[in-house]
């Protein structure tokens, strides 16, 4: 970005500045030998222009709105509208976390975002034994069609988008959401809203899963194809990297193994026969948001950047759309602490503010006290205010990609995309040139679980010798009352809801679902897309779990190889 | 039955737990290596396992510690299946029970009184943990 002049004098004028102002000061030292970001990575004392001279203005930075989307996927960003605000919420049965939507659209949130309880997301039934204890417990339980009826119960699905963190069961929560539009008199075209549905971070991370990884990708692409033909407005795979930041890795591996498991998609559906700027703008992530403020903004520019380059030299993608990298942000769960609660405000602020420099589309912020229980009204109320004061008050939203062309930032861009590049040229070569492939074996060969588990570690040793601080865990420590007020969940919530399922079960035609059941299977055996199956077979009340059971024959129930690393 | 160290110290066989639907397993991993380097022999159940497959796993390889993984919020009603199980088998006064993961302190204390022995919530460093292992795992 400067040319030779230039820079021979920069280097001239730095060689000065170092022997004659900084090498006498630094008699004093430095409180450390070694700075680092929380992911371990060195940064150095002063970036400058030589740190950044390699770099094209056009070719590698740009403006907003145009390829590579290094500066930001739209041209007005937040001048425009700001980021959706949709904070994640569900818990206990579908009334309650009925209750806590129409509280959530009262205070101004623009999104609904729907946790799912564990046995919802592992496909199984609030009467499965494995359910017991689990129900309600992390998020709303949705046996069968009438909890969707009744989770959106006064909500008109038209006018608001709705994200779905749900994987392994993710095509039945589709075809329930569906059903819903078709009983509002929603036409399927003006559905909105995001499934997660990324099943291959949950090998790699998250741990939720019902078929092994080659059935459920295919899953995985009919709702892909399904959402090209029938509702064009809704994302049917957010590729999610949080959860894979979340369970130890790096900022790089998290953005590498993200993008890897996005492109494993994409040549799943190219090999379908779909046409790559029919599908590729369907497709949304999700990324992590830690404390490293300026190592999260350059993971960002870098994710856009390297999204773009590769959708159109490996896969030909031509529609600008295609090309665009679209991502919600979540702050760092893992960050919080249980001690001293209220730190934890701090530290979601500055997450949050790194997304928003960064350029996210929608975002969450962490309640305060999520390493404690499940959020209360309180600290969600806070969490989401945190995103106001910084949309309104912070001047953040008022200028477009604000850290674009700091030395440091840019430095950082450049060497976080050369180490995501790395990892992914390091996965296709495992998969013999395909990263689909090279994905599908990484997981059996526990490639991703020891590339994210010595990470982990290494970074719990720095949090236990104090290389690492944490405030009010390994610093700045004080004794404590107890608790603040935490949400509890009602120990009834299991018996309303398998009374729910019971009267369900009792009402529906069991003639319709046996027939709906066995269509379905002869579906999977025809290798036919599930999903107009699922749909049907959910309009008559069919279970998610005896739905998931239909597959579950057909593939065999996955099993880890249980292994340290 | 336990080996013994050529320093004389019996080697401690752990077995780290995780129990119900619960799918995190970040700290269990970082545990069982933190026990691993501390010289513990370490057993890992893999995930989604039921309440009676730990029991069954503690019993066969006649660990002295069993560290139960749980951030599901559903530890008020898998940990008690597993002291029951573990009374049944006659293991439960030669097994030092630990918990760890997210257990708010109102529930904590109908934990202690089962008789898990420690619960580490977030926060809890590696050593801290070892050093109770070492100090509390049951004489043979």
């Amino acid at each position: 970005m400067f040319d030779q002049k230039d820079l021979d004098s920069i280097r001239e004028s730095r060689q000065e500045w170092e022997s004659e102002t900084l090498e006498p000061f630094l008699e004093k030292g430095e409180r450390k030998e070694r700075f680092a970001t929380v992911s371990n990575h060195e940064v150095d004392r002063l970036y400058t222009p030589e740190d950044v001279s390699n770099i094209d203005y056009d070719e590698d930075l740009g403006y907003p709105g145009e390829p590579p989307y290094t500066r930001g996927p739209y041209p007005t960003m937040y001048r425009g509208r700001t980021w959706t605000m949709r904070q994640f919420a569900g818990f206990g049965t579908a009334e309650e976390t009925n209750e806590r939507f129409h509280y959530l659209i009262n205070e101004g949130q623009t999104g609904l975002s729907t946790a799912f309880d564990m046995p919802s997301l592992m496909g199984i039934d609030s009467d499965h034994p494995m359910s017991e204890g689990e129900v309600g417990k992390e998020g709303v339980a949705v046996d069968t069609l009438r909890d969707m009826e009744i989770l959106f119960d006064g909500i008109d699905i038209s006018k608001i988008s709705t994200s779905f963190t749900i994987n392994p069961s993710a095509a039945v929560i589709y075809a329930m959401y569906i059903a819903l539009a078709d009983q509002q008199g929603v036409p399927r075209e003006e559905v909105r809203g995001t499934l997660q549905n990324d099943m291959l971070k949950e090998f790699i991370a998250q741990k939720e899963w019902v078929i092994p990884p080659e059935p459920s990708l295919d899953v995985v692409t009919d709702t892909v194809e399904f959402a090209v033909e029938e509702t064009p407005k809704f994302h049917p795979i957010s590729v999610s990297g949080y959860h894979i930041r979340e369970a130890g890795s790096t900022a790089v591996q998290e953005a590498a193994f993200t993008l890897a498991d996005g492109f494993a998609y994409v040549e799943d559906c190219l090999d379908r026969g779909l046409e790559i700027d029919e599908f590729a703008p369907l497709l949304s992530f999700f990324f992590n948001s830690h404390n490293s403020i300026f190592e999260e903004v350059a993971k960002f520019r870098a994710a856009r950047r390297i999204y773009s380059r590769v959708m159109e030299e490996w896969y030909g993608a031509e529609a600008d759309e295609s090309k665009r990298l679209k991502f919600h942000t979540q702050t760092a769960g893992q960050s919080l602490t249980a001690q001293q609660p209220l730190n934890n405000i701090v530290r979601v602020t500055i997450q949050a503010l790194a997304a928003v420099m960064g350029g996210s589309q929608s975002l969450h912020t962490n309640s305060y006290d999520e390493a404690l229980a499940l959020p209360s009204e309180e600290a969600v109320r806070v969490a989401l205010r945190t995103q106001q004061i910084i949309a309104d008050e912070s001047g953040a939203a008022d200028i477009v990609d604000p850290m674009g062309g700091s030395f440091t930032i840019e430095k950082l861009t450049n060497e976080m995309e050369a180490e995501i590049m790395a990892y992914i040229e390091e996965i296709k070569e495992m998969g013999d040139g395909s990263v689909r492939d090279g994905v599908l074996n990484g997981i059996p060969q526990g490639y991703f679980h020891r590339e994210i588990q010595d990470a982990s570690y290494e970074y719990q040793k720095r949090v236990d010798s104090g290389e690492e601080v944490v405030v009010g865990v390994n610093e700045y420590t004080i004794d404590e009352e107890a608790d603040p007020d935490i949400l509890k969940i009602d120990p009834e919530t299991r018996n309303r809801q398998l009374e729910r399922l019971k009267a369900v079960k009792d009402e529906r035609d069991d003639a319709a679902v046996e027939e709906m059941l066995e269509e379905l299977s002869e579906a999977i055996d025809n290798g036919e897309n599930v999903m107009p199956y699922i749909i049907d077979a959910v309009k008559a009340y069919v279970t998610m779990g005896e739905i998931m059971e239909v597959f579950e024959d057909h593939h065999g129930a996955y099993q880890e190889t249980a292994s340290l690393a | 039955m336990s080996a013994e160290h050529t320093d004389g110290q019996r080697t401690i066989r752990c077995l780290v737990a995780k129990v119900g639907l619960d799918g995190h397993d970040r700290g269990a991993h970082v545990i069982a290596r933190a026990f691993r380097d501390a010289g513990f022999e370490v057993i890992y159940s893999g995930l989604h396992q039921a309440p009676d497959q730990i029991v069954q796993a503690a019993v066969q390889e006649d660990v002295d510690v069993l560290g139960i993984s749980i951030l599901s919020g559903a530890h008020d009603t898998l940990v008690p299946k597993i002291i029951d199980g573990l009374k049944e088998y006659d293991a439960f006064e030669d097994t030092l029970v630990l918990v760890g993961g997210i257990v708010p302190d109102d529930d904590r204390e109908e934990l202690y009184e089962l008789g898990v022995s420690e619960i580490f919530g977030p926060g809890s460093s590696m050593q801290d943990t070892i050093d109770f292992v070492r100090e509390n795992a049951p004489e043979r």
